[in-house]
Protein backbone atom coordinates (compact mmCIF):
# COMPACT_ATOMS: atom_id res chain seq x y z
CA UNK A 1 0.00 0.00 0.00
CA UNK A 2 2.38 2.29 1.35
CA UNK A 3 4.58 1.76 -2.14
CA UNK A 4 1.52 2.13 -4.30
CA UNK A 5 0.56 5.34 -2.49
CA UNK A 6 3.76 6.45 -3.70
CA UNK A 7 3.68 6.04 -7.03
CA UNK A 8 0.59 7.09 -7.44
CA UNK A 9 1.61 10.88 -6.11
CA UNK A 10 4.70 10.68 -8.27
CA UNK A 11 2.54 10.00 -11.29
CA UNK A 12 0.19 12.90 -10.54
CA UNK A 13 2.46 15.59 -9.77
CA UNK A 14 4.96 14.31 -12.79
CA UNK A 15 1.83 14.44 -15.36
CA UNK A 16 1.57 16.85 -18.10
CA UNK A 17 -1.65 18.17 -19.65
CA UNK A 18 -3.50 15.82 -21.24
CA UNK A 19 -5.68 16.40 -23.81
CA UNK A 20 -8.10 14.81 -26.58
CA UNK A 21 -9.02 15.88 -29.96
CA UNK A 22 -12.92 15.26 -30.49
CA UNK A 23 -14.18 15.86 -34.33
CA UNK A 24 -17.07 16.13 -35.88
CA UNK A 25 -17.96 13.81 -37.74
CA UNK A 26 -21.43 13.63 -38.06
CA UNK A 27 -21.42 16.42 -41.26
CA UNK A 28 -24.95 18.24 -41.97
CA UNK A 29 -28.13 17.59 -42.07
CA UNK A 30 -29.51 17.10 -45.86
CA UNK A 31 -32.48 18.31 -47.77
CA UNK A 32 -35.48 15.86 -47.78
CA UNK A 33 -37.99 15.61 -49.98
CA UNK A 34 -40.50 18.56 -49.64
CA UNK A 35 -38.41 19.95 -46.55
CA UNK A 36 -34.99 22.12 -46.45
CA UNK A 37 -32.55 21.38 -44.01
CA UNK A 38 -31.33 25.09 -43.27
CA UNK A 39 -33.41 25.37 -40.12
CA UNK A 40 -32.21 22.40 -38.62
CA UNK A 41 -29.05 22.99 -39.60
CA UNK A 42 -29.31 26.28 -38.16
CA UNK A 43 -30.45 25.86 -34.98
CA UNK A 44 -29.73 21.98 -34.13
CA UNK A 45 -26.35 21.89 -34.45
CA UNK A 46 -25.25 24.24 -31.88
CA UNK A 47 -25.24 21.78 -28.83
CA UNK A 48 -24.94 18.78 -30.25
CA UNK A 49 -23.67 16.77 -33.75
CA UNK A 50 -26.35 15.78 -36.48
CA UNK A 51 -25.99 12.17 -35.65
CA UNK A 52 -28.27 12.76 -32.24
CA UNK A 53 -30.91 13.26 -34.89
CA UNK A 54 -30.40 10.76 -37.49
CA UNK A 55 -30.00 7.80 -34.66
CA UNK A 56 -33.48 8.36 -33.65
CA UNK A 57 -36.06 6.41 -34.01
CA UNK A 58 -38.90 7.46 -36.08
CA UNK A 59 -41.03 9.37 -33.84
CA UNK A 60 -44.95 11.11 -34.08
CA UNK A 61 -45.04 14.86 -34.89
CA UNK A 62 -46.30 15.02 -31.30
CA UNK A 63 -42.59 13.29 -29.98
CA UNK A 64 -40.29 15.89 -32.03
CA UNK A 65 -42.91 18.84 -30.86
CA UNK A 66 -41.89 17.64 -27.66
CA UNK A 67 -38.33 17.37 -28.21
CA UNK A 68 -37.63 20.53 -29.77
CA UNK A 69 -39.86 21.81 -26.56
CA UNK A 70 -37.62 19.94 -24.31
CA UNK A 71 -34.21 21.49 -26.31
CA UNK A 72 -35.88 24.88 -26.01
CA UNK A 73 -37.30 24.92 -22.27
CA UNK A 74 -34.43 22.92 -20.27
CA UNK A 75 -31.39 23.20 -22.34
CA UNK A 76 -32.39 27.23 -23.44
CA UNK A 77 -31.66 26.48 -27.05
CA UNK A 78 -32.28 29.91 -28.69
CA UNK A 79 -34.79 28.46 -31.31
CA UNK A 80 -36.45 31.46 -33.40
CA UNK A 81 -40.29 30.95 -32.90
CA UNK A 82 -40.33 31.44 -36.14
CA UNK A 83 -38.44 28.63 -37.37
CA UNK A 84 -40.31 25.95 -35.58
CA UNK A 85 -42.81 24.97 -38.26
CA UNK A 86 -39.56 23.80 -40.66
CA UNK A 87 -37.78 22.65 -38.05
CA UNK A 88 -40.79 20.19 -37.26
CA UNK A 89 -41.51 19.29 -41.14
CA UNK A 90 -37.37 18.23 -41.77
CA UNK A 91 -37.90 16.30 -38.22
CA UNK A 92 -41.27 14.99 -39.51
CA UNK A 93 -39.77 14.07 -43.07
CA UNK A 94 -36.81 12.68 -41.56
CA UNK A 95 -38.99 10.22 -39.62
CA UNK A 96 -41.34 8.87 -42.63
CA UNK A 97 -39.67 6.19 -44.62
CA UNK A 98 -38.02 5.06 -41.03
CA UNK A 99 -39.46 2.18 -39.17
CA UNK A 100 -42.15 3.59 -37.06
CA UNK A 101 -42.17 3.95 -33.81
CA UNK A 102 -44.62 1.00 -32.26
CA UNK B 1 -30.12 30.97 -35.79
CA UNK B 2 -27.16 29.29 -34.00
CA UNK B 3 -23.95 29.26 -35.55
CA UNK B 4 -22.75 25.64 -36.02
CA UNK B 5 -19.25 26.96 -35.23
CA UNK B 6 -20.40 27.58 -31.87
CA UNK B 7 -20.10 24.02 -31.39
CA UNK B 8 -16.78 23.18 -32.67
CA UNK B 9 -15.25 26.06 -30.70
CA UNK B 10 -16.62 24.78 -28.09
CA UNK B 11 -15.28 20.84 -28.03
CA UNK B 12 -12.15 21.09 -30.54
CA UNK B 13 -9.03 22.24 -28.68
CA UNK B 14 -7.43 23.86 -31.58
CA UNK B 15 -5.20 20.68 -32.84
CA UNK B 16 -2.73 21.12 -35.37
CA UNK B 17 -3.74 18.22 -37.09
CA UNK B 18 -7.37 16.96 -35.76
CA UNK B 19 -6.94 13.63 -35.84
CA UNK B 20 -10.16 12.23 -38.58
CA UNK B 21 -12.41 9.44 -37.62
CA UNK B 22 -11.60 6.28 -39.24
CA UNK B 23 -14.26 3.88 -40.62
CA UNK B 24 -13.59 0.28 -39.70
CA UNK B 25 -15.78 -1.00 -42.68
CA UNK B 26 -16.83 -3.04 -40.18
CA UNK B 27 -20.59 -3.68 -40.19
CA UNK B 28 -22.20 -5.56 -37.28
CA UNK B 29 -25.17 -8.15 -37.38
CA UNK B 30 -27.22 -5.57 -36.36
CA UNK B 31 -26.65 -2.99 -38.97
CA UNK B 32 -24.64 -0.82 -37.07
CA UNK B 33 -21.07 0.45 -38.16
CA UNK B 34 -17.86 0.30 -36.45
CA UNK B 35 -15.47 3.14 -36.28
CA UNK B 36 -12.43 4.54 -34.52
CA UNK B 37 -13.46 7.71 -33.62
CA UNK B 38 -10.48 9.64 -31.86
CA UNK B 39 -7.21 8.51 -30.95
CA UNK B 40 -7.60 6.16 -28.05
CA UNK B 41 -10.92 4.54 -28.85
CA UNK B 42 -11.62 1.69 -31.44
CA UNK B 43 -13.88 -0.23 -32.90
CA UNK B 44 -17.00 1.78 -31.33
CA UNK B 45 -20.68 2.60 -32.73
CA UNK B 46 -20.56 6.04 -32.97
CA UNK B 47 -23.98 7.48 -31.88
CA UNK B 48 -22.51 10.71 -32.00
CA UNK B 49 -19.21 12.59 -32.75
CA UNK B 50 -20.31 15.87 -30.14
CA UNK B 51 -21.02 15.16 -27.10
CA UNK B 52 -19.36 11.83 -27.44
CA UNK B 53 -21.94 9.17 -27.64
CA UNK B 54 -19.83 5.46 -27.93
CA UNK B 55 -21.30 2.58 -27.95
CA UNK B 56 -19.29 -1.00 -26.99
CA UNK B 57 -20.39 -3.56 -29.44
CA UNK B 58 -20.84 -6.56 -27.04
CA UNK B 59 -18.16 -8.65 -28.85
CA UNK B 60 -15.52 -6.72 -27.11
CA UNK B 61 -16.97 -8.71 -24.25
CA UNK B 62 -16.69 -11.96 -25.43
CA UNK B 63 -13.50 -14.79 -24.52
CA UNK B 64 -13.25 -18.29 -25.42
CA UNK B 65 -11.46 -18.62 -22.04
CA UNK B 66 -13.78 -18.98 -19.34
CA UNK B 67 -11.19 -17.99 -16.91
CA UNK B 68 -10.00 -14.57 -18.97
CA UNK B 69 -9.49 -11.33 -16.97
CA UNK B 70 -13.33 -10.03 -17.60
CA UNK B 71 -12.24 -5.89 -17.56
CA UNK B 72 -13.14 -3.57 -21.10
CA UNK B 73 -10.40 -2.05 -22.41
CA UNK B 74 -10.24 1.18 -21.63
CA UNK B 75 -9.90 2.12 -25.51
CA UNK B 76 -13.26 -0.36 -26.17
CA UNK B 77 -15.08 1.18 -23.46
CA UNK B 78 -18.49 3.35 -23.96
CA UNK B 79 -18.26 6.81 -22.77
CA UNK B 80 -21.39 9.42 -22.61
CA UNK B 81 -21.25 13.12 -22.42
CA UNK B 82 -24.01 15.76 -22.03
CA UNK B 83 -22.62 18.50 -22.09
CA UNK B 84 -18.89 19.93 -23.34
CA UNK B 85 -15.80 20.02 -21.55
CA UNK B 86 -12.72 20.86 -21.81
CA UNK B 87 -10.21 18.87 -24.20
CA UNK B 88 -7.51 19.94 -22.69
CA UNK B 89 -6.53 19.92 -18.89
CA UNK B 90 -3.85 20.44 -16.85
CA UNK B 91 -3.86 18.14 -13.70
CA UNK B 92 -1.65 20.59 -11.97
CA UNK B 93 -3.58 23.00 -11.94
CA UNK B 94 -7.09 20.96 -11.17
CA UNK B 95 -8.57 21.87 -7.48
CA UNK B 96 -11.28 19.78 -6.06
CA UNK B 97 -13.36 22.29 -4.00
CA UNK B 98 -14.97 20.61 -1.07
CA UNK B 99 -17.57 22.92 0.64
CA UNK B 100 -21.14 23.55 1.71
CA UNK B 101 -22.27 22.46 5.18
CA UNK B 102 -18.58 21.36 6.44
CA UNK B 103 -16.75 23.25 9.03
CA UNK B 104 -13.32 23.67 7.11
CA UNK B 105 -14.11 24.30 3.58
CA UNK B 106 -11.18 22.58 1.66
CA UNK B 107 -9.20 23.29 -2.04
CA UNK B 108 -7.62 19.84 -2.89
CA UNK B 109 -5.07 19.51 -5.39
CA UNK B 110 -4.38 16.35 -6.83
CA UNK B 111 -1.22 14.68 -4.65
CA UNK B 112 -3.14 15.94 -1.59
CA UNK B 113 -5.83 13.04 -3.25
CA UNK B 114 -2.75 10.82 -3.46
CA UNK B 115 -1.68 11.00 0.29
CA UNK B 116 -4.89 9.64 1.49
CA UNK B 117 -5.11 5.65 1.44
CA UNK B 118 -5.52 4.45 -2.21
CA UNK B 119 -8.78 1.48 -2.68
CA UNK B 120 -9.22 -0.49 -5.87
CA UNK B 121 -12.21 -1.73 -7.22
CA UNK B 122 -13.55 -3.53 -9.99
CA UNK B 123 -17.03 -2.36 -10.75
CA UNK B 124 -19.63 -2.46 -13.46
CA UNK B 125 -20.33 1.30 -15.12
CA UNK B 126 -23.39 1.34 -17.19
CA UNK B 127 -25.85 3.86 -17.99
CA UNK B 128 -29.24 3.76 -17.01
CA UNK B 129 -30.68 4.09 -20.55
CA UNK B 130 -29.21 1.10 -21.74
CA UNK B 131 -30.45 -0.54 -24.17
CA UNK B 132 -32.91 1.77 -24.74
CA UNK B 133 -33.20 1.43 -28.38
CA UNK B 134 -34.74 -2.01 -27.65
CA UNK B 135 -37.65 -0.71 -26.23
CA UNK B 136 -41.23 -1.13 -27.81
CA UNK B 137 -42.41 1.70 -28.39
CA UNK B 138 -39.66 3.27 -28.49
CA UNK B 139 -38.62 5.92 -27.02
CA UNK B 140 -36.46 8.90 -27.51
CA UNK B 141 -32.59 10.01 -26.20
CA UNK B 142 -29.42 8.19 -26.76
CA UNK B 143 -30.27 4.81 -29.10
CA UNK B 144 -28.42 2.65 -26.75
CA UNK B 145 -28.06 -1.08 -27.62
CA UNK B 146 -27.21 -3.10 -24.94
CA UNK B 147 -23.61 -1.57 -25.24
CA UNK B 148 -23.36 1.22 -22.84
CA UNK B 149 -21.80 -0.45 -20.13
CA UNK B 150 -18.27 -1.92 -19.33
CA UNK B 151 -16.29 -3.00 -16.15
CA UNK B 152 -12.98 -2.15 -15.40
CA UNK B 153 -10.79 -1.50 -11.92
CA UNK B 154 -10.76 2.09 -10.47
CA UNK B 155 -8.33 3.33 -8.39
CA UNK B 156 -8.08 6.01 -5.63
CA UNK B 157 -9.08 7.58 -2.52
CA UNK B 158 -12.14 6.73 -1.09
CA UNK B 159 -15.27 9.58 -0.69
CA UNK B 160 -15.16 9.67 3.02
CA UNK B 161 -11.98 10.37 3.67
CA UNK B 162 -12.36 13.37 0.99
CA UNK B 163 -14.98 14.84 2.81
CA UNK B 164 -13.87 14.24 6.63
CA UNK B 165 -10.69 16.73 5.74
CA UNK B 166 -14.09 19.33 5.35
CA UNK B 167 -15.70 18.07 8.33
CA UNK B 168 -19.49 18.03 7.07
CA UNK B 169 -21.49 19.15 9.93
CA UNK B 170 -24.48 18.08 11.93
CA UNK B 171 -27.31 18.16 9.39
CA UNK B 172 -25.45 17.54 6.43
CA UNK B 173 -27.74 15.01 4.41
CA UNK B 174 -26.26 15.07 0.81
CA UNK B 175 -23.27 15.35 -1.35
CA UNK B 176 -23.43 16.59 -4.36
CA UNK B 177 -20.45 15.94 -7.31
CA UNK B 178 -20.27 18.31 -10.21
CA UNK B 179 -17.38 18.68 -12.61
CA UNK B 180 -15.89 20.59 -15.94
CA UNK B 181 -18.68 19.80 -18.05
CA UNK B 182 -20.89 22.71 -18.71
CA UNK B 183 -24.00 23.50 -20.63
CA UNK B 184 -24.07 25.21 -24.55
CA UNK B 185 -26.26 27.79 -23.50
CA UNK B 186 -26.66 29.61 -20.48
CA UNK B 187 -29.46 29.58 -18.00
CA UNK B 188 -29.71 25.37 -18.89
CA UNK B 189 -29.21 23.14 -15.46
CA UNK B 190 -25.15 22.01 -15.29
CA UNK B 191 -25.03 18.37 -14.56
CA UNK B 192 -24.51 17.86 -10.75
CA UNK B 193 -25.83 14.36 -9.20
CA UNK B 194 -26.26 13.58 -5.45
CA UNK B 195 -25.89 10.54 -3.46
CA UNK B 196 -27.14 10.48 0.53
CA UNK B 197 -24.30 11.22 3.19
CA UNK B 198 -25.32 7.98 4.47
CA UNK B 199 -23.92 6.42 0.83
CA UNK B 200 -21.50 8.55 0.50
CA UNK B 201 -19.27 8.08 3.42
CA UNK B 202 -20.38 4.37 3.39
CA UNK B 203 -17.19 2.78 2.58
CA UNK B 204 -17.40 1.92 -1.60
CA UNK B 205 -17.78 4.94 -2.98
CA UNK B 206 -14.59 6.32 -4.48
CA UNK B 207 -12.97 9.58 -6.04
CA UNK B 208 -10.98 7.58 -8.87
CA UNK B 209 -8.04 8.89 -10.51
CA UNK B 210 -6.93 5.63 -12.44
CA UNK B 211 -9.02 3.19 -14.37
CA UNK B 212 -7.20 0.04 -15.55
CA UNK B 213 -4.19 0.80 -13.74
CA UNK B 214 -3.88 4.08 -16.40
CA UNK B 215 -4.78 7.93 -15.35
CA UNK B 216 -8.15 8.29 -16.39
CA UNK B 217 -8.75 9.53 -19.85
CA UNK B 218 -10.15 12.67 -20.59
CA UNK B 219 -13.51 10.99 -21.98
CA UNK B 220 -14.01 8.64 -19.07
CA UNK B 221 -13.48 12.26 -16.70
CA UNK B 222 -9.63 12.86 -16.14
CA UNK B 223 -8.98 13.86 -13.64
CA UNK B 224 -10.70 12.80 -10.73
CA UNK B 225 -14.61 10.66 -11.78
CA UNK B 226 -16.97 9.60 -8.67
CA UNK B 227 -17.10 5.96 -8.48
CA UNK B 228 -20.65 4.35 -7.81
CA UNK B 229 -20.57 0.63 -7.62
CA UNK B 230 -23.16 -0.62 -7.66
CA UNK B 231 -25.43 2.45 -9.23
CA UNK B 232 -26.15 3.24 -12.81
CA UNK B 233 -23.66 5.69 -14.51
CA UNK B 234 -25.26 8.93 -14.12
CA UNK B 235 -24.39 8.73 -11.03
CA UNK B 236 -20.19 8.53 -11.69
CA UNK B 237 -19.85 12.54 -12.20
CA UNK B 238 -16.53 12.72 -14.76
CA UNK B 239 -13.75 15.60 -14.31
CA UNK B 240 -15.12 16.21 -10.63
CA UNK B 241 -13.96 19.97 -9.51
CA UNK B 242 -17.07 20.36 -6.93
CA UNK B 243 -18.44 18.54 -3.66
CA UNK B 244 -21.40 20.44 -2.39
CA UNK B 245 -22.52 19.09 1.39
CA UNK B 246 -26.13 19.75 1.63
CA UNK B 247 -28.47 20.20 4.10
CA UNK B 248 -31.78 20.19 2.36
CA UNK B 249 -32.54 17.47 -0.58
CA UNK B 250 -31.06 18.21 -3.86
CA UNK B 251 -33.75 20.17 -5.97
CA UNK B 252 -31.55 20.18 -8.97
CA UNK B 253 -32.78 19.41 -12.70
CA UNK B 254 -31.04 16.03 -12.75
CA UNK B 255 -31.66 14.96 -9.70
CA UNK B 256 -35.40 16.17 -9.12
CA UNK B 257 -36.79 15.98 -13.10
CA UNK B 258 -34.21 13.77 -15.07
CA UNK B 259 -33.29 10.28 -14.37
CA UNK B 260 -36.11 9.18 -13.31
CA UNK B 261 -39.15 7.28 -13.98
CA UNK B 262 -42.46 7.14 -12.88
CA UNK B 263 -43.95 5.31 -9.81
CA UNK B 264 -47.26 5.60 -8.05
CA UNK B 265 -46.06 4.77 -4.97
CA UNK B 266 -43.61 7.13 -4.38
CA UNK B 267 -43.91 11.03 -3.17
CA UNK B 268 -44.60 13.16 -6.30
CA UNK B 269 -45.26 10.07 -8.56
CA UNK B 270 -41.64 9.71 -9.93
CA UNK B 271 -38.59 8.05 -8.47
CA UNK B 272 -34.83 8.31 -9.13
CA UNK B 273 -32.87 5.70 -11.08
CA UNK B 274 -30.71 4.20 -8.58
CA UNK B 275 -29.15 0.97 -7.86
CA UNK B 276 -28.64 -1.59 -10.81
CA UNK B 277 -30.17 -4.89 -11.27
CA UNK B 278 -28.95 -7.95 -12.56
CA UNK B 279 -28.83 -8.90 -16.48
CA UNK B 280 -27.02 -10.92 -18.62
CA UNK B 281 -25.45 -10.87 -22.13
CA UNK B 282 -24.56 -13.20 -24.52
CA UNK B 283 -21.19 -11.95 -26.16
CA UNK B 284 -20.39 -15.15 -28.86
CA UNK B 285 -23.43 -14.56 -31.05
CA UNK B 286 -24.71 -11.22 -31.90
CA UNK B 287 -28.32 -10.18 -32.79
CA UNK B 288 -29.15 -11.35 -35.94
CA UNK B 289 -26.20 -12.71 -36.78
CA UNK B 290 -25.22 -16.36 -38.86
CA UNK B 291 -23.74 -19.05 -37.47
CA UNK B 292 -22.66 -22.66 -39.00
CA UNK B 293 -25.51 -25.56 -37.45
CA UNK B 294 -23.40 -28.62 -34.96
CA UNK B 295 -25.03 -30.60 -32.58
CA UNK B 296 -23.47 -28.58 -29.70
CA UNK B 297 -22.77 -24.79 -29.36
CA UNK B 298 -20.20 -23.19 -26.72
CA UNK B 299 -22.77 -19.62 -25.73
CA UNK B 300 -20.75 -17.38 -23.74
CA UNK B 301 -21.41 -14.09 -22.07
CA UNK B 302 -20.93 -11.86 -19.28
CA UNK B 303 -23.81 -11.86 -16.21
CA UNK B 304 -24.30 -8.92 -13.72
CA UNK B 305 -25.86 -9.03 -9.98
CA UNK B 306 -26.83 -5.52 -9.74
CA UNK B 307 -25.56 -3.76 -6.42
CA UNK B 308 -24.65 -7.32 -5.74
CA UNK B 309 -22.74 -10.43 -7.17
CA UNK B 310 -23.77 -13.26 -9.39
CA UNK B 311 -25.46 -16.73 -8.02
CA UNK B 312 -26.55 -18.69 -11.19
CA UNK B 313 -27.25 -18.04 -15.00
CA UNK B 314 -29.22 -20.09 -16.84
CA UNK B 315 -29.63 -20.33 -21.03
CA UNK B 316 -32.03 -21.63 -23.35
CA UNK B 317 -31.66 -22.40 -27.11
CA UNK B 318 -35.70 -22.71 -27.64
CA UNK B 319 -36.94 -19.00 -26.12
CA UNK B 320 -37.09 -20.11 -22.56
CA UNK B 321 -39.19 -23.57 -23.74
CA UNK B 322 -36.14 -25.74 -21.47
CA UNK B 323 -33.46 -23.83 -19.91
CA UNK B 324 -29.56 -25.22 -18.85
CA UNK B 325 -27.04 -23.64 -16.20
CA UNK B 326 -24.44 -21.67 -16.81
CA UNK B 327 -21.25 -22.24 -15.95
CA UNK B 328 -19.75 -19.23 -14.15
CA UNK B 329 -16.43 -17.68 -14.57
CA UNK B 330 -13.78 -16.61 -11.56
CA UNK B 331 -15.89 -14.55 -8.64
CA UNK B 332 -14.31 -10.82 -9.30
CA UNK B 333 -16.10 -9.41 -6.59
CA UNK B 334 -19.80 -8.36 -6.14
CA UNK B 335 -19.99 -5.43 -8.77
CA UNK B 336 -17.72 -6.99 -11.68
CA UNK B 337 -18.87 -8.92 -14.57
CA UNK B 338 -18.61 -12.43 -14.36
CA UNK B 339 -18.46 -15.11 -17.47
CA UNK B 340 -20.69 -17.44 -17.86
CA UNK B 341 -20.85 -20.40 -20.76
CA UNK B 342 -22.57 -23.09 -21.49
CA UNK B 343 -22.77 -25.97 -24.22
CA UNK B 344 -26.19 -25.67 -25.88
CA UNK B 345 -27.98 -28.19 -28.57
CA UNK B 346 -29.52 -25.68 -31.05
CA UNK B 347 -32.30 -26.68 -33.70
CA UNK B 348 -31.40 -25.91 -37.31
CA UNK B 349 -32.30 -22.53 -38.81
CA UNK B 350 -33.85 -19.53 -36.92
CA UNK B 351 -33.34 -19.84 -32.74
CA UNK B 352 -34.12 -17.35 -30.01
CA UNK B 353 -31.43 -17.77 -27.35
CA UNK B 354 -31.63 -16.43 -23.92
CA UNK B 355 -30.11 -16.00 -20.88
CA UNK B 356 -30.95 -15.04 -17.46
CA UNK B 357 -28.94 -14.11 -14.33
CA UNK B 358 -29.81 -14.54 -10.90
CA UNK B 359 -27.86 -12.34 -8.11
CA UNK B 360 -27.12 -13.59 -4.46
CA UNK B 361 -30.08 -12.25 -3.12
CA UNK B 362 -32.19 -14.37 -5.60
CA UNK B 363 -33.56 -11.70 -7.74
CA UNK B 364 -33.71 -12.78 -11.47
CA UNK B 365 -34.36 -10.71 -14.30
CA UNK B 366 -37.99 -10.71 -15.78
CA UNK B 367 -39.07 -12.32 -18.72
CA UNK B 368 -41.31 -9.31 -20.02
CA UNK B 369 -40.50 -5.91 -20.57
CA UNK B 370 -40.48 -2.91 -18.16
CA UNK B 371 -41.26 -0.51 -20.33
CA UNK B 372 -41.18 3.17 -18.87
CA UNK B 373 -41.32 6.67 -20.80
CA UNK B 374 -37.47 7.40 -20.24
CA UNK B 375 -36.25 4.23 -21.47
CA UNK B 376 -33.99 3.12 -18.30
CA UNK B 377 -33.49 0.24 -16.30
CA UNK B 378 -33.84 -2.32 -18.90
CA UNK B 379 -33.10 -5.49 -17.71
CA UNK B 380 -35.59 -8.32 -19.90
CA UNK B 381 -34.01 -11.51 -20.49
CA UNK B 382 -33.12 -10.35 -23.94
CA UNK B 383 -34.31 -12.64 -27.06
CA UNK B 384 -30.98 -12.81 -29.18
CA UNK B 385 -32.57 -14.48 -32.36
CA UNK B 386 -29.88 -16.15 -34.58
CA UNK B 387 -29.68 -18.34 -37.26
CA UNK B 388 -28.33 -21.45 -37.19
CA UNK B 389 -28.27 -22.85 -41.01
CA UNK B 390 -25.27 -22.11 -42.62
CA UNK B 391 -23.90 -25.65 -43.36
CA UNK B 392 -27.44 -26.10 -45.05
CA UNK B 393 -26.58 -24.10 -48.29
CA UNK B 394 -23.18 -25.82 -48.45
Amino acid sequence: MRALMFLSAVLLVAAAPVSVDLVDADGMFADLPGASAEAVNGNCLACHSAAMVLYQPALTPVQWQATLGKMRSVYKAPIDAADDAAILAWLNAHSVGQTPAK
Amino acid sequence: MISRRHLVAGLVAAPAAAQQRVDLGMVLADGRALANPFEGKRGMIVQRSLPPLLETPLEAFDSVDLGAPVLTPTNRFFVRWHYAFPTEIDPAAHRLAVMGHVGKPRMLDLPALARLPQTEVMAINQCAGNGRALFSPRVPGAQWANGAIGNAVWRGPRLADVLALAGPLGGATAVRASGLDVPMMEGAPAFAKSLSLEHAIGGEVMLATHMNGEPLPIVHGFPIRLIVPGWYSTYWVKMVDRLEILAAPDAGYWMATAYRRPDSQAAGGSRPVTAMRPRSLITSHAPGSRHRWAETVQLRGVAMGGDTGVRAVAVSSDAGASWVPARLGPDFGPHSFRRFEASISPARGDVTLLARATNARDETQPLGEDWNPGGFERQIVEPVRVNFGLDARL
